[in-house]
């Protein structure tokens, strides 16, 4: 299969490439960029005017929902969300029923999810066996089955020592450890922000503390043990100039933040709004902006979409006792958008933000045009706007704090591998 | 959403969820509906026709036979027809959703819920969710709101002080776990009090508070200073031990209020507490008992501000 890509304007964020020009994609490759290789005939031509083609979105955490959640959302649905918003490979959090701790369960998502021929899905295995932060998991076998890293997720891991040890032994063989920093006692029973927000709301707190002790400690082991770590969902300012400090001396280290993080705060939840309990919780306006900065920056190497779709019954119930989480596979392109905008950035940086800046967090060779790679492709308006309604949906989950709302940037086609999975 | 959903466009109240953003008028409207229903529980028949007809469902998803019965006194002498429900501390534990047992409810007709539940914005969940004309009280939910208290407190207060732009009220304690304390400051403030203050250790304010208004104090020697109300708040069993305070007993040392420590508010302070009491630990019986206490007008005024509160939303007063 030859697809020509004629009149988009390609922005390729890992060269800084920025201009109209024809992309000619062959066999699963991006085979030139401009001129045509000799004797190249398309099988298919797409007339992209008004549109940008940019490499497929690469999303730190969508949460699938299987095995064992298939009640929230399944695999054919959130896929399908995935490649409608413009994301070509993702990586999964082991927060399943049971949790991706054995090989089996890996092996038989990764083959479930290529069955379906849509994004391409890097799963995370689980740090610890079941998650529940006793013992380390089989790094090994689970790596050969294809997991990119090994995440604790959401769980709790109260004993330092099962995290130095998991450290070391994945330093061994080179593996990556996921961290999302909270100190368990410090967060316990929380569910909002602790400041003047929760004071209002009588919401239990979570202090900004909880992250930052979590922090310190992962920091100094990773330092300790030389094993390579990613912060997962920072929320905070000074989780930000904690992880400033710690690259600045040299840490091999890359964390991500939410993209709700960058939009929203604390006050957001004012009318008990349960769309916007997420974890971690939305901080104050100051963590918000120090999140944006950082991400500009580029203290924070990825923005993610943090999808998780949740039912409308876990939803509509008191904010303390809802799920958290919100959709966001379909919203992670415009919301992306929003935030380059508003940080006044272009196109180019903007796209790295959630391309070529999460590709390399997972080491994988998506987030590039360049010829010889492969043909995952993101084609959008970047400036059609779209009401965020649940029809509009095609995850299972249509939790989301921005329903209701207008936003800008909608894919109009999705590529993998060369092949078109994706027409809006 | 709208940002305060118990006010409809014509500026009416349609729901009593919080003392937060409650207009000053309308806060002094339910104080004056009040008094005129204080007479009328001091008459031999304590009853008026106004809400004949009308069934109010006391919906407690947390167990409080002293709120609800004060709720319920206040609706069957306005001739309401009273339904009890102690649906127990989680709703989710039944199987049924907090939801589903409300839309049930209103199926049988329910002209008002008055609701009680352990998590903040229960009843804002709720009033999202009831049809147009079914109103919903908050009788307490978490550490929110409990605005019915908030206001028979302010009840009391404007009958003690009148005028409430030369007050300095100290409330003391508890902050961080009442419910009580947030409505009463949010009405305090909207009323032009100038100085309100809050008194406790730090581990018992909540994250922030001086956003709420407030001037906090951590020695109550001080923070009692020429006060004229003194607000005592109920410090439940459970906190008196844990990483909040050491004991009971040196929380009444530093906070208790004792008849030394009230000699340094004004002399003729009144002593408030929502109830019920903890005697010997957040306040001494010779000052629950003496002649600055008003802890038992307070509850007589809470009948008649909950009748005024469930009138005004009927639309007869």
């Amino acid at each position: 299969m030859k697809i020509a890509i004629l009149n988009a304007r390609v922005i390729d964020p890992a060269t800084g490439r920025d201009e109209t020009t024809p992309l000619h994609l062959a066999d699963g490759r991006i085979a030139a960029v401009g001129a045509a290789p000799d004797g190249f005939r398309p099988d298919r031509t797409i007339d992209a005017k008004g549109l940008v083609a940019c490499p497929g979105l690469v999303d730190l955490a969508a949460r699938l929902r299987e095995p064992g959640l298939e009640y929230r959302a399944t695999l054919e649905s959130e896929m399908q969300a995935a490649v409608a918003g413009g994301v070509t490979s993702l990586a999964c959090p082991p927060d399943t029923d049971p949790p991706l701790d054995e090989p089996g369960l890996v092996e038989m998502l990764k083959r479930r999810a290529e069955s379906l021929r849509q994004a391409r899905v890097y799963p995370l295995g689980a740090l610890t066996l079941a998650l529940e932060g006793r013992k380390i998991a089989e790094m090994g076998e689970l790596a050969e089955a294809g997991c990119v890293g090994f995440f604790q997720a959401d769980a709790p891991l109260t004993d330092l020592n099962v995290l130095l040890q998991a450290m070391r032994y994945a330093a061994t063989f080179g593996h990556a450890v996921w961290l999302r920093p909270q100190d368990a006692h410090l967060a316990h029973g929380g569910v909002a922000h602790e400041g003047e927000v929760s004071t209002r709301l009588g919401l239990p707190p979570i202090p900004a503390v909880a992250e930052t002790v979590a922090l310190h400690a992962i920091l100094e082991l990773a330092e300790a043990t030389g094993a390579r770590v990613h912060v997962a969902r920072l929320s905070t300012g000074r989780g930000v100039a904690l992880v400033a400090a710690a690259k600045a001396r040299g840490l091999a280290l890359t964390c991500d933040v939410g993209m709700h993080h960058l939009h929203l705060c604390d006050r957001d939840a004012g009318g008990f709004d349960a769309n916007t309990r997420l974890v971690p919780p939305l901080r104050d306006a100051a963590d918000r902006e120090a999140l944006r900065q950082a991400l500009a920056d580029g203290t924070i190497d990825a923005v993610c979409s943090d999808h998780t779709p949740v039912d409308d019954d876990a939803k509509q119930v008191p904010f303390g006792e809802a799920e958290p989480g919100a959709t966001g596979l379909e919203l992670f392109l415009p919301l992306v958008l929003r935030w380059g905008e508003e940080m006044k950035l272009d196109l180019a940086d903007t796209l790295a933000a959630a391309t070529s800046r999460p590709a390399a967090v997972l080491g994988i060779e998506a987030g590039s045009l360049a010829p010889g790679r492969a043909a995952d492709l993101c084609l959008f308006d970047p400036v059609r706007r779209w009401r965020v309604t649940p029809a509009a949906l095609a995850s299972q989950g249509r939790n989301s704090p921005f329903l209701g709302l207008e936003v800008a940037g909608r894919v109009a086609s999705t590529i993998v591998d060369g092949r078109v999975v994706y027409t809006g | 959403m709208s940002a305060n959903p118990q006010i409809d466009a014509q500026g009416r109240l349609v729901h009593l969820l919080t003392t937060e953003g409650l207009p000053a008028e309308m806060i002094l409207h339910i104080l004056d509906t009040a008094s005129q229903f204080v007479s009328v529980n001091e008459r031999e028949v304590k009853k008026v026709p106004l809400l004949r007809g009308k069934s109010i469902f006391n919906v407690f998803f947390e167990n409080s036979t002293r709120t609800r019965t004060t709720f319920e006194i206040a609706a069957k002498r306005l001739s309401a027809d009273v339904i009890n429900l102690n649906i127990g501390a989680s709703s989710t534990a039944k199987g049924e959703t907090l939801l589903d047992t409300v839309w049930n409810l209103q199926a049988m007709d329910a002209d008002m819920f008055v609701v009680r539940h352990a998590e903040a914005g229960a009843p804002h969940l709720i009033a999202r969710h009831v049809k147009a004309g079914v109103s919903v009280v908050n009788a307490g939910d978490g550490r929110h709101a409990h605005p019915t208290q908030g206001l028979l407190d302010m009840y009391t207060i404007r009958h003690y002080k009148r005028d409430f732009t030369r007050l300095a009220v100290a409330i003391v304690g508890d902050v961080l776990h009442s419910r009580v304390a947030r409505s009463q400051i949010h009405a305090l403030k909207t009323l032009g009090v100038p100085e309100v203050r809050v008194i406790g250790p730090k581990t018992l304010l909540p994250a922030d508070v001086e956003r709420l208004g407030v001037r906090v104090f951590h020695d109550m020697a001080e923070g009692l200073r020429d006060c004229d109300v003194v607000i005592t708040l109920r410090l439940q069993n459970e906190r008196m031990s844990g990483p909040l305070l050491p004991s009971a007993g040196e929380f009444h040392k530093a906070y208790g209020l004792t008849p030394e420590k009230l000699a340094r508010a004004r002399p003729d302070a009144i002593v408030m507490h929502p109830g019920p009491l903890n005697r010997g630990v957040e306040i001494d019986s010779g000052v629950a008992d003496g002649s600055h206490s008003v802890i038992m007008p307070q509850v007589t005024y809470g009948i008649a501000v909950r009748m005024a509160v469930m009138a005004i939303l009927a639309g007869n007063a």
